[in-house]
């Protein structure tokens, strides 16, 4: 079973939630997929085993096979080349490595070759198998590094999933073949509004959904009501303690040290593996 | 001289925006006329820097007269030794006669785009 965890707006407790629910499972898979900033591993401090690079093909024009008939410019439908003084530009990071325009060259000008992106670290802590894409800095394009980190976590039992922020293509991505979700909200109107964004997308991808709401200091009205009108079960409500806020400063995962939230998360997850989510 | 011009919705005031322009204004000085295209890549997916970029080029444009453009684009320009000026707001006529008097600068900071940005 794969369990995609997000919640649209960042700080929202996406990678609290991931590592305390693959914590509890013990013999699971957790995939970082924040690729931009993955922060799961400062609470695993995972025994790294692999470091594998990611790249993506860009093509390179052979000038002197190209006849400048355009067609590669015109076929390619994310702007990524240009036709200046008779001959194609290539933005690299506009490319989406569909290798059209090798496909439509009429002289074989155009080949393929990798440009290095990011890496996916491989690594274990006790029967947690911790997989981290990693995207390189000032790179525009965090999915092709979430497909490769989401290759390299296999075919498990249980895999959680741990989104980017957001409703993009990158959270889409990270998604797409989980077996559901876990909607995490903050009971803030700023919170809520991403959360509808993020239910909208996991109820057009038809994943069953479950919500766990973060920071639950007090109860918040709106979002209560919002779950129960679009039928949604709430299944989780973590207080908002200085010691959990304590336990993350400091690196910890809180499962570990905070048995009432042990059980907790153990009904969370018997909850996701009992098919709670409607 | 070909200008090229980046023009809102009434095709008289200078729009903000390049890549996503509604229209073009291009102005030949040697012969006065003036045209208006629409941009192709106006609702673009993406890429619609680059592609507003190849639209001027291709209009024949060596000269643009623009409030801001991102970098893919600017790539574009210099690659195609298209001089780019910094639009002071107004009117197109507003911007041809500061830029026949001399008064227009260059454009040389460009921003990185809002490429994915949700």
């Amino acid at each position: 079973m794969r369990v995609a965890v997000l919640s649209g707006k960042g700080g929202t407790g996406k990678t609290f939630v991931s590592v305390c629910l693959a914590a509890v499972a013990q013999d699971a898979v957790y995939i970082d997929c924040d690729v931009e900033e993955p922060n799961g591993r400062l609470y695993w401090k995972p025994k790294i085993e692999t470091e594998v690079p990611v790249s993506v093909l860009v093509p390179v024009f052979d000038a002197e096979k190209c006849s400048g008939c355009r067609k590669c410019v015109e076929f390619c439908r994310f702007h990524a080349l240009a036709f200046v003084k008779d001959k194609p530009i290539v933005f690299s990071e506009v490319c989406h490595s569909c290798g059209g325009c090798m496909l439509v060259c009429p002289e074989s000008a155009v080949v393929e070759t990798p440009r290095p992106v990011g890496m996916v670290e491989k690594g274990t802590k006790a029967d947690v198998r911790v997989v981290t894409g990693i995207l390189n800095t000032g790179e525009a394009s965090a999915v092709p590094v979430i497909k490769a980190a989401l290759r390299a976590g296999g075919k498990a039992d249980f895999t959680v999933i741990d989104c980017p922020p957001g409703s993009g293509c990158p959270v889409m991505e990270s998604v797409k073949d989980a077996d559901c979700c876990l909607l995490v909200a903050e009971p803030t109107a700023f919170g809520l509004h991403n959360f509808k964004m993020i239910h909208r997308l996991a109820a057009l991808l038809k994943k069953p959904c479950g919500v766990v709401i973060n920071k639950a200091d007090a109860p918040y009205a709106p979002l209560e009501e919002y779950c129960a009108a679009q039928n949604l079960p709430i299944l989780l409500h973590i207080p908002y303690t200085e010691q959990l806020a304590a336990l993350g400063a400091a690196g910890k995962i809180a499962v570990d040290q905070d048995i009432e939230l042990a059980q907790a998360f153990k009904g969370l997850l018997s909850a996701v593996k009992g098919g709670l989510l409607t | 001289m070909i200008i090229a011009i980046p023009v809102d919705e009434g095709k008289e005031a200078v729009c903000a925006s390049f890549g996503r322009t509604p229209y073009f204004l291009i102005h030949c000085t040697e012969n006065g006329q003036t045209d208006v295209f629409v941009n192709p890549a106006a609702k673009a997916q993406g890429g619609a820097g680059i592609q507003s970029a190849q639209f001027v080029v291709d209009a024949g444009a060596n000269t643009l007269i623009t409030v801001r453009c991102g970098q893919n684009a600017a790539d574009v320009f210099k690659a195609a030794n298209i001089k780019i000026y910094k639009a002071t707001g107004g009117s197109v006529d507003d911007q041809l006669r500061a830029l026949a008097e001399g008064k227009l600068v260059e454009l040389t900071s460009f921003h990185a785009g809002f490429h994915g940005k949700v």
